[in-house]
């Protein structure tokens, strides 16, 4: 019989075992590939941003040309070192998600809606041939319309123009808000300036720029149809460039050189 | 089991019997994953194989699956498949497995896959089984194939990331119409696809479950009495 209570256990018995040992040979033998290729796409975003990726390279090699820093954003220090963790795999996202690594943002500051920052970030200067900075690589995030956008800004050793912007994750719709990942909206923030007397003043605007303003410098045209994402986009940037962000940071490299 | 009849399990679903168009089954799908060609595709190869492998499956065990359990042994053998082709992606097409995100684990979810171990792989030879899960899974991959180059090519000029009409917002000619990338637009094609195959199939038509009567003619108020 096929319904009794001991062939009903049996049998679902078995395919939970056999279910359950193929989904576990899956995941486990597959892992290090999937590791890897997270790393690996989170890297050729960062040399993308730093407009150094050539595809027919190995991604290691050329990650080695930049150097990692820790931020200390409490006091703006670079630091070669901090506690037990190691500069190259330290991930700030999953640090700001640990209690004691990270600091709640009041509301009231939180602009880009990050709610939690880690204590310590992580930064990469790019150095030229004779050992002078050439760029710095900081990752940014901050909310679009329909989630968080994470994402790495270039900026030039001036600590004033950006280089390359690139997001390599967020939720935005197809079309309107993701074509924060087009390539010519994108080529848009290349030259533009951050600060002016000291203040955050980049922004995405509504409509194109106008070349004619004075501020057409710390302006790049708008997302038609992502007005959220936009305003996503500049927050983000005035808070992570902010006093809470890497203002401190910024001041003391250009202090140092 | 003749030659004869697996051509026609494998070819019925293609057209004839499609689960969208006809039995309208998977359409959460339809309109979640066809904004984009290339991402398309790997759905329905990866829907095809779940729902493929999991008739095969459950036809091979169809008689030891007791009747109390068996949409538990089902959904059991059908997330299990999920899983290893969600893991799969991850590894070997990560850029795929971003842009899919969830929708690869609504897979399980989906109706067809369940439609067709309940209603086919239940009472079926194996090999037969499979074969009307590819069928079924092929049918799928027509429809969501023809609705994503739809919307790819009028909602951003592009075919699998290739720009074909050159927009106007990169300097070309061609307006993008923003609609085709919201998840409606799929409904509107999906609609018309639907009303032009039972166009050309008439036998697809449903019979009317009722018919409105003539209109009835007013009721002379003179003649009513009233209740004061």
């Amino acid at each position: 019989m096929n319904d009794s209570v001991l062939k009903t256990l049996t049998v679902s018995f078995l395919v939970c075992l056999f279910c359950s040992l193929v989904v576990s040979y899956a995941a486990v033998s597959l892992r290090d590939m999937q590791n890897l290729n997270k790393l690996n796409d989170q890297r050729i975003k960062i040399l993308k941003t730093a407009a150094i990726y050539d595809p027919d390279e190995s991604i290691e090699a050329q990650f080695s040309n930049l150097t990692p820093k820790f931020v200390d954003f409490s006091s703006g220090e670079l630091l070669d070192s901090y506690g037990e963790y190691d500069l190259d795999t330290y991930d700030p996202v999953y640090f700001s998600k640990q209690p004691d690594h990270s600091t709640p943002i009041p509301p009231s500051e939180d602009i880009a809606i990050v709610k939690n920052k880690e204590n310590i970030g992580k930064i990469y200067l790019l150095k030229d041939s004779s050992n002078q900075l050439e760029k710095i690589i900081l990752p940014i995030r901050g909310y679009g319309l329909w989630g968080t956008l994470f994402g790495y800004i270039a900026i030039d050793k001036d600590l004033n123009t950006i280089k390359g912007l690139e997001f390599y994750a967020h939720k935005e719709t197809p079309g309107l808000g993701a074509e924060v990942d087009n390539p010519k909206w994108k080529s848009l923030w290349d030259g533009k300036s951050i600060y002016k007397d000291g203040e955050v003043e980049i922004e995405v605007i509504k409509g194109k720029v106008d070349p004619s303003n004075q501020m057409a410098s710390y302006q790049v045209d708008g997302l038609s149809g992502a007005t959220l994402t936009s305003r996503g986009v500049t927050n983000m940037l005035v808070y992570w460039f902010g006093e809470s962000g890497y203002k401190e940071t910024l001041n003391k490299i250009n202090y140092d050189s | 089991m003749t030659v004869k009849q697996y051509k026609e399990v494998l070819a019925k679903p293609l057209l004839e019997e499609n689960p969208i168009t006809l039995q309208i089954l998977g359409i959460c799908s339809a309109l979640a994953v066809t904004s984009n060609l290339s991402v398309t595709l790997v759905m329905c190869v990866a829907l095809t194989s779940v729902v493929s492998f999991s008739n095969l499956f459950i036809s091979i065990i169809r008689n030891y699956i007791p009747s109390s359990v068996r949409i538990i042994v089902q959904m059991t053998i059908i997330a299990s498949l999920v899983i290893v082709v969600d893991e799969l992606l991850k590894a070997y097409d990560y850029e795929t497995s971003k842009k899919l995100s969830v929708f690869v684990g609504l897979i399980i979810t989906n109706c067809i896959v369940m439609g067709r171990a309940e209603a086919f792989a239940m009472k079926e030879k194996p090999f037969i089984s499979f074969l009307d899960g590819l069928g079924n899974g092929l049918g799928y991959s027509i429809i969501l194939i023809a609705v994503a180059v739809v919307r790819e090519l009028f909602g951003a000029g592009t075919l699998m990331g290739y720009e074909i009409l050159p927009l106007v917002s990169n300097g070309g000619w061609y307006p993008a119409n923003n609609l085709l990338l919201l998840p409606p637009s799929s409904f509107i094609l999906i609609g018309l696809m639907i009303w032009g195959i039972r166009a050309y199939k008439t036998d697809q038509v449903e019979p009317n479950e009722y018919k409105l009567s003539g209109h009835a003619t007013a009721p002379d108020l003179s003649k009513r009495e009233l209740n004061v």
